[in-house]
């Protein structure tokens, strides 16, 4: 089992996606430089957080011209799961790998606290060991985080249930006190139609084992793992 | 030639910044103000001679970077 993590200059939470998946799950792990093209025989590639580029024109916006983004997108089209975590989400976003754009939060501040979050879909390969509905604490740290879409594209995505996460309160209700940066519909994480492309603002890396105090996250890296021995990968 | 690319949220999408900024303009004193919106403009000098050429060149730039066109607006304006 073999994780991509993909390395920006600026992306500085590659070495804690490394870590979760080389000491906590046993995995491979490989580093891999934007300006490279080579995943190194991934299963899973992780796009991690950070500040890409320093967020030079708009977060994200740069960094899916770096070489390694077209490996990135032809993976995916071959349904080799992919997860985009804050600035990794903003990335897939900006590279079109899924629909919406983030706006500066409304709050106009960085926001770095807990959020819950409701599971809405458990049919990707990074949410499958999530009940459906479960609530689930996980830390945000961004200054775009605020979700939008034309109203159609929202609509979409809800139809095709393709909202995977959503902010909620701890009992988890969808209420707007809840909701850390004004995100349309609440929403924290999405997934592209065939759901092998997961975005989410939170971060699982972060929440990955007791000693941080919460390893409500470490189910999504544990989720691809899962699925990846179900579709027979080393 | 000199073209300006003016990027601006689009109409009806939500803008933070524009509306911190016009609450602070009303505290200043600027009791008049009744909305801002608020946006960046780039400043490209390019080799074309043509003024169209160059104007639908920096269209294209627009569209494919300076703009995310989910959320933001544009327009072109040769200068030189």
């Amino acid at each position: 089992m073999n994780f991509a993590i993909v390395v920006f200059p600026g992306s500085n939470c590659d070495e804690d996606c490394a870590y979760v998946a080389r000491e906590l799950l046993g995995c491979e792990a490989n580093l891999i430089w934007h300006a490279d093209t080579d995943l190194k025989g991934a299963d899973v590639v992780v796009v991690p957080g950070g500040f890409a580029y320093g967020d030079y024109l708009r977060a994200g916006a740069l960094a899916r011209f770096s070489p390694v983004m077209e490996s990135v997108a032809k993976f995916a089209k071959a349904g080799g799961p992919v997860l985009g975590i804050c600035n990794g989400f903003q990335v897939l976003l900006e590279a079109g790998m899924l629909p919406g754009a983030m706006r500066v939060n409304r709050g106009l501040r960085y926001v770095c606290r807990d959020v819950f979050l409701k599971v809405e879909n458990t049919d990707t390969p990074f949410t499958r060991l999530y009940d459906r509905g479960a609530v689930v604490k996980m830390p945000v740290g961004h200054m775009e985080g605020n979700y939008t879409a034309p109203a159609a594209d929202l609509d979409a995505l809800e139809s095709e249930g393709l909202v995977v996460f959503r902010y909620c309160d701890e009992q988890g209700e969808v209420v707007d006190s809840a909701n850390p940066n004004g995100a349309d519909r609440a929403i924290a994480g999405i997934c592209n139609a065939a759901g092998n492309v997961v975005g989410l603002m939170p971060h699982p890396d972060r929440c990955s084992e007791p000693l941080l105090g919460n390893d409500a996250g470490l189910r999504m890296f544990r989720s691809a793992v899962e699925s990846m021995d179900a579709r027979g990968a080393r | 030639m000199k073209v300006e690319v003016r990027v601006y949220p689009r109409d009806g999408i939500l803008d933070p910044q524009g509306k911190a900024i016009a609450a602070a303009l009303v505290r200043l004193g600027h009791s008049s103000v009744q909305e801002v919106r608020a946006g960046k403009v780039f400043f490209l000098d390019v080799s074309q001679k043509d003024p169209a050429a160059a104007e639908a060149e920096a269209r294209k730039m627009a569209e494919e970077l300076l703009a995310n066109t989910v959320i933001e607006g544009f327009d072109v304006r040769v200068l030189s």
